[in-house]
């Protein structure tokens, strides 16, 4: 009884309050909760800013394949990295992302490409700024990467034990460029065309083998339509398979080979 | 098979003389010279050298010759040899200057995300990705450039042999930048140690900027050599 006249005193946010916390409170014990959430994350009930919880952080979730619990304090300082790779890995989810949305409305074919990116441009809810955001992203990659290439030179962080990432990185680095060069393509104007008809021509002074290589990349002697179709594939699926295999072998050797290289 | 450390294997050489009575070369009488700052407890030394044999205070690993059965103090127990923690185990001095990844460096990480997206999205949002006229071939503009990392490679060929600018040029600068672990066999990485190294990369990535600048802004009508104030730079944002 007592409870009961407590509770109509109070006044309705307070009483939202308690409601709201009760709510959260039942959520956070669920067994769905507590099984999506290991033990030490911050979603969990009762987390508190502990060594032991902020250990169980990294430990205890998909964050432990890229980072060590501690790092030497060095480390972390933003002037030493400038945090390249990881942006350039950023920017690479980012791609993906604004790709899968380009692909719902882009049939590569040369009929259609160039009037379905106008359509984007014009009758898709954020088509335009998405087709801008995965053009200057790209751009901003070749370039992160290109830049996370000289830091790690400048550093030195290629010397031993970690000259073999180093190879995996120039690897990155030619697939960065391949990707970005097979979406130029893409658009089936001007600017794709004979931007590609430059590139691709350089490809043929390749000595033995360069027409040969230059007819398979084509589908034929010169762009057309089978290209199109060659260069939507080898970028949206086979170009960036082969990056995310590249890329996980270049994640695990940076935990393996000792993080980070130290300061100069 | 473990390999004995050098330093071990010197110590114990240096004991051994010491312990035959020749004094070994680099071993010091005194107590306090020992190479690691770890001194044998006193107590120690004092049983040793109450033994009758010299005190083994260069040597980590020291044999000491049999005293007389019993010491003056009466004890009838001898000290045959005194082990250093450091000289077996590798003790870890001092625990290294470590901090948790959560939270410095994932905030860090969270942060550098935020500003690229915010940068890209404000940047897409004022300036539209290039769409130009259905591709025709037979319409060629002019002038028609590569994409602008390969621009470097495009200005090359105005210059040399399509056999040396766009095979022989870029094939040995990717081989060599792939190896460049290999090649560069200079374990430091000071820069003061790596000039040379340093030196030569500086100039690679400065000739292909420039070539690449050069590609872009000052190349017109037919590739000819322009200033970009003479022709504006309305297609500065084709790319």
């Amino acid at each position: 009884m007592a409870n009961s006249i407590e509770k109509s005193k109070q006044s309705l946010p307070e009483r939202l309050q308690q409601g709201a916390t009760a709510a959260a409170d039942w959520m956070q014990d669920s067994q769905f909760w507590t099984s999506v959430f290991r033990p030490g994350s911050i979603f969990r009930k009762g987390y508190t800013d502990s060594p032991r919880n902020r250990s169980y952080v990294i430990m205890n979730s998909v964050l432990y394949h890229l980072h060590p619990v501690k790092v030497k304090r060095h480390a972390v300082k933003v002037s030493y990295t400038l945090c390249l790779g990881g942006l350039s890995f950023f920017l690479f989810i980012l791609l993906t992302i604004t790709g899968i949305f380009l692909m719902f409305f882009y049939r590569p074919t040369a009929a259609a490409a160039w009037s379905d990116i106008e359509s984007l441009h014009t009758q898709v809810s954020f088509g335009l700024l998405v087709r801008n955001l995965h053009r200057w992203t790209a751009h901003l990659m070749v370039l992160s990467v290109f830049l996370h290439m000289a830091r790690v030179f400048y550093h030195g962080a290629y010397k031993a034990p970690r000259e073999f990432n180093w190879v995996v990185g120039v690897m990155l680095l030619k697939l960065t460029l391949l990707l970005s060069f097979t979406g130029y393509l893409l658009p089936w104007d001007q600017l794709s065309l004979w931007a590609v008809t430059v590139g691709t021509n350089m490809m043929g002074f390749t000595p033995v083998f360069g027409d040969q290589v230059r007819f398979v990349l084509l589908g034929g002697k010169q762009i057309g339509a089978e290209t199109l179709l060659r260069w939507y594939v080898l970028h949206v699926l086979m170009l960036p398979f082969v990056l995310v295999i590249f890329l996980a072998i270049h994640f695990w050797r940076v935990r393996k080979d000792g993080g980070i290289s130290g300061p100069l | 098979m473990t390999e004995i450390p050098e330093h071990l294997l010197k110590r114990s050489k240096e004991a051994k003389a010491q312990a035959d009575g020749v004094p070994a070369p680099s071993a010091d009488a005194g107590a306090s010279s020992d190479d690691d700052g770890e001194t044998i407890p006193r107590s120690l030394l004092e049983q040793s050298q109450q033994g009758g044999a010299p005190a083994p205070a260069g040597g980590g690993v020291a044999t000491i010759a049999p005293p007389a059965m019993a010491g003056p103090s009466g004890n009838t127990h001898r000290l045959l040899t005194v082990v250093k923690s450091g000289s077996i185990q590798d003790v870890k001095a001092t625990p290294g200057d470590k901090v948790h990844v959560w939270p410095h460096l994932l905030a860090a990480e969270f942060t550098a995300a935020l500003f690229i997206t915010a940068f890209a999205l404000v940047f897409s949002l004022f300036i539209n990705a290039p769409l130009l006229e259905l591709a025709n071939h037979n319409a060629t503009p002019n002038p028609s450039k590569a994409p602008w990392y390969f621009l470097g490679l495009q200005e090359l060929l105005t210059m040399f042999d399509p056999m040396i600018a766009g095979v022989t040029i870029p094939g040995i600068v990717l081989v060599l930048l792939g190896f460049a672990p290999y090649i560069d066999r200079n374990p430091s990485n000071a820069p003061e140690d790596r000039k040379f190294a340093i030196s030569i990369q500086t100039i690679h990535l400065m000739f292909w900027a420039v070539l690449v600048i050069i590609g872009s802004f000052f190349r017109g009508q037919g590739f000819n050599f322009t200033y970009p104030w003479d022709t504006g730079l309305h297609g500065i944002f084709h790319l």
